[in-house]
């Protein structure tokens, strides 16, 4: 049966306190939410947790990549095809942007599931990441956090078995953005749980419990969207599920309400406690509903090392104030500088576009060396180029072999942490530290890297590799 | 190398502006103002010149270079279409330009030649120099780096290897830039003229960890001119010139930082230039032969490892030499840097090769302008100008001395 081969997750590592948003708006917020750094976004998260899905799956076996989000970087321009490229996938694969519905994710999780069924795709990667901005100073804003995950769906030896789903569809409007918007737009809660929420939610979930024959004490844990913790324990409430033992914990003052990936993460939280023979009812609303009917297999026992979501939940970093989160996501305007713009160049980027995105070095067929950028001879044994052969260099650990703090560079974040990296197997990396705590660097301390956005310039998001502390 | 450059040229007069924040000055001005003091020294006019090279390092990337061919220095200098070249090696642009216009005198094209090096740093509305690669690097690569970013690397690469807390070698560092100071106080023509003390230094603001303010040189505008001729016609301008014992350029093979061989902690590419520049000079053991240095001490930490790389102290020792042995003084074994080096000077860009060799030529004829500063006897000088950063260095090495 078609279902969940394996799956992965990715919070960022900035975290906003409650308190923070306190010292700004007055309010009595409790907790944290998850925040992206300054160089992520949907997509970069997403690639983070697909990365943390694909580990030690054979990535030639991909056939598909559907990345869901409602804040795809690019309007026009697809984001799965950056997505697949960064994971260094193959080219002969079908790529999709699922977008505009905070069901995104579950819906693509049914294309891809229907893609294994009917034998057009082997494996299909789902990936469901989102970064929105709530408005400041809203009852949004202490809610909305930033993560995402990713599922690979396939036919063969799934750890989580979707026995079946059950999709309703509504026009109703609640969350909204215009085309120029950066911010939600919502109506008044009310409004929206009495008559949008809570009736699609319940039809959803008791339709798909009727047509299985199945009651809600029959699941171990249940993975519920809800757009706050309220609402959630309501929800669960209503459903008849107990709260202690079988309601996996929507993360709201650790995470956040993540959007497309909400449910996708709560899932994934599940998932990490699940036993074989468990049943999981995951459950998600925006534009209608759907409900699922998991079972876990044997094959969950593979996949428990991970414990991704637990790992990333630790491993966080506090921002020091709210207006470093301003300045993150530009919801101020800030002094204009004298410097000259950057520029992209469109043809750099394409003639290199296995180092930025692939982030492919190469090995000296003579000397054995690893090298990174591709230089024009070896820089070893200047060898001629083709003796030099491809590799691939973004999964690979290293260490840090000198560092240095700039707190004068024009970035965002100051300081810009310049760094050179070791990696393991050979060559080094020159690169950008991020996600680094300036009081803990040390040099010969472990290091890994990560997909980011660097810098956009004339319109284009650029993204490339940095290095950041291992995490965890 | 066909033939050794030395003494095959002299330098017969030499100039340099005020160095500092120069408001009132644009870039044909300092050219000017250079050339007009080598010119006078050398007690030639400006119809006498045959031949011109002008280094200037930022090209067009800021608008306050302005026009960035030698047109700048023509135009400046009215001279009527003689032969005027720019060049460009990064902040070797200066050394660069006196190199060519020694190589013109020795190919006996030319009689006499101008040699300019300019850089107006002070019109772009920002401190530093700006990210260099608009294109690029940046914002591809992500990995930009300022000049303090970079050599900061340096700094934390040797404290790692060589075992220094990061207070023990942030007070070695501070150490190197109250010696400059204290020279730079001492030198009319010095940007920065205040004393300070180690105090200062290591607790000044940080501009790119480990390096503080105190650790990295100021952004100046300034000029600087020579006048060469051949050798052996130097005496018809004065008793007192100057010849060229030897130059280097070591254009490295900019993968320093990609380089697992590389640590940060040295400049490959000076070591090479150095050993070209000694031989070419004749020099054996540079402690003992040479009487002075002037190095390329954009930030202190260029300042230590670029002794170590010239082969004034082993790698790992300059600690011992300069805070024990205080050898690097303008009474101690090896002076370096007595101008008050690029530290108090400021480093417009183009300018500082010329600046390095001006300190040497007024030293060798007893004319530091300060008493204080005059370092006894002085005889051969080298000058070591260096672009780019570690791990991507382009260093000009001149050796110059008494005929």
């Amino acid at each position: 049966m078609a279902g969940i081969v394996s799956y992965g997750v990715y919070i960022p590592i900035y975290r906003l306190s409650g308190e923070s948003l306190n010292q700004v708006w007055g309010g009595a917020t409790k907790g944290e939410k998850a925040i992206a750094n300054v160089d992520e976004d949907s997509l970069t998260m997403g690639v983070e947790a697909a990365r943390d899905c694909l580990k030690g799956i054979e990535k030639t076996s991909v056939d598909a990549v559907y990345f869901a989000s409602t804040t795809p970087p690019y309007k026009e321009k697809q984001s799965a095809s950056i997505m697949a490229a960064a994971l260094d996938l193959r080219e002969d694969i079908i790529t999709a942007d699922f977008t505009d519905s905070l069901r995104s994710g579950t819906i693509a999780l049914k294309m891809a599931l229907d893609a294994v069924k009917a034998g057009s795709a082997k494996k299909v990667l789902v990936v469901a990441s989102d970064c929105r901005i709530p408005p400041p100073n809203s009852d949004f804003e202490p809610l909305l956090g930033d993560g995402a995950a990713a599922f690979l769906i396939g036919g063969d030896g799934a750890a989580v078995e979707v026995e079946g789903s059950y999709y309703l569809t509504s026009e109703f409007l609640d969350v909204w953005r215009l085309e120029y918007d950066k911010i939600t737009r919502t109506w008044e809660d009310r409004f929206i749980r009495e008559e949008g929420y809570v009736p699609y939610f319940q039809r959803a979930v008791s339709n798909l419990l009727k047509s299985h024959n199945l009651s809600p004490k029959d699941f171990a844990k249940a993975a519920l969207y809800a757009a706050d913790a309220r609402t959630h324990r309501d929800m669960a409430r209503r459903l008849g599920l107990d709260a202690k033992t079988q309601v996996q914990d929507p993360l709201f003052g650790k995470v956040g309400n993540t959007g497309t990936a909400f449910a996708p993460m709560t899932l994934v939280g599940a998932l990490e406690e699940a036993k074989p023979g468990d049943r999981i009812l995951l459950a998600n609303y925006g534009d209608g509903a759907d409900a699922h009917v998991l079972r876990v297999t044997e094959e969950i026992e593979k996949l428990k090392d991970s414990k991704s979501l637990t790992r990333n939940l630790e491993s966080k970093l506090m921002l020091d104030n709210y207006g470093k989160y301003i300045k993150f996501r530009e919801l101020m305007e800030f002094e204009h500088t004298p410097i000259i713009e950057p520029r992209t160049a469109l043809p750099e980027l394409w003639r290199h576009r296995k180092l930025y995105y692939r982030f492919h070095g190469v090995k000296c067929k003579k000397c054995g060396r690893v090298q990174v950028p591709v230089p024009k001879f070896c820089i070893y044994c200047q060898a001629e180029a083709e003796f030099l052969e491809e590799v691939p260099l973004s999964d690979k650990k290293g260490t840090l072999v000198t560092f240095s703090m700039d707190e004068r560079a024009w970035v965002a974040d100051p300081p810009n942490v310049l760094a050179a990296v070791a990696l393991e197997g050979g060559g080094r990396f020159f690169s950008q530290m991020t996600d680094r705590d300036v009081n803990s660097l040390k040099v010969g301390m472990p290091m890994e890297l990560t997909f980011r956005r660097i810098r956009d310039a004339l319109g284009v998001h650029n993204y490339f590799w940095k290095c950041r502390p291992a995490r965890v | 190398m066909r033939e050794s450059i030395k003494d095959k040229v002299a330098i017969v007069g030499m100039g340099c502006t005020q160095f500092g924040e120069r408001w009132d000055a644009d870039v044909e001005d300092l050219i000017k103002e250079a050339s007009l003091e080598a010119l006078e020294d050398a007690r030639v006019e400006i119809k006498d010149i045959q031949a011109g090279w002008v280094g200037t390092g930022r090209g067009s990337q800021l608008v306050a270079t302005g026009p960035t061919s030698a047109i700048i220095a023509s135009s400046a200098l009215q001279t009527q279409n003689i032969p005027f070249t720019r060049v460009e090696n990064l902040c070797a642009s200066g050394q660069e330009a006196i190199r060519a216009a020694a190589f013109g005198v020795a190919s006996k094209c030319y009689d006499l030649v101008l040699a300019i090096g300019v850089e107006k740093l002070k019109d772009t509305g920002f401190g530093g120099l700006g990210e260099q690669y608009p294109g690029k690097w940046e914002p591809l690569y992500g990995a930009f780096g300022t000049p303090p970013g970079r050599f900061a690397m340096a700094a934390t690469a040797y404290f790692a290897k060589y075992g220094l807390s990061q207070e023990e070698g942030k007070r070695v560092l501070a150490e190197i830039s109250v010696k400059s100071h204290y020279y730079g106080a001492r030198n009319p023509k010095s940007h920065l003229k205040r004393e300070i003390t180690v105090e200062d230094a290591v607790n000044a603001p940080m501009i790119a960890w480990p390096l503080g303010l105190y650790d990295c040189c100021g952004v100046t505008d300034g000029a600087s001119a020579a006048v060469i001729v051949p050798a052996e016609e130097a005496k018809n301008y004065r008793h007192d010139y100057v010849t060229i014992k030897g130059f280097a350029i070591a254009t490295g093979t900019g993968w320093g930082k990609e380089n697992e061989g590389y640590d940060f902690t040295y400049s490959a590419e000076t070591e090479a230039g150095a050993r070209m520049a000694y031989a070419e000079a004749g020099i054996k053991d540079p402690r003992k032969e040479l009487d002075m240095v002037e190095l390329h001490d954009c930030f202190s930490i260029a300042e230590l490892f670029n002794t170590e790389s010239l082969f004034l102290c082993e790698h790992g020792k300059f600690r011992e030499e300069f805070t024990e042995k205080r050898a690097y003084y303008h009474d101690g074994e090896m002076p370096v840097n007595i101008s008050g080096g690029l530290k108090s000077f400021g480093h417009p860009i183009g300018a500082s090769g010329g600046r390095e060799i001006y300190e040497i030529y007024k030293q060798i004829q007893g004319k530091a302008e300060e008493p204080s500063r005059q370092i006894k006897n002085v005889q051969l000088g080298l000058a070591h100008n260096q672009g780019g950063h570690p791990g991507r260095f382009v260093p000009g090495i001149a050796i110059i001395g008494a005929p």
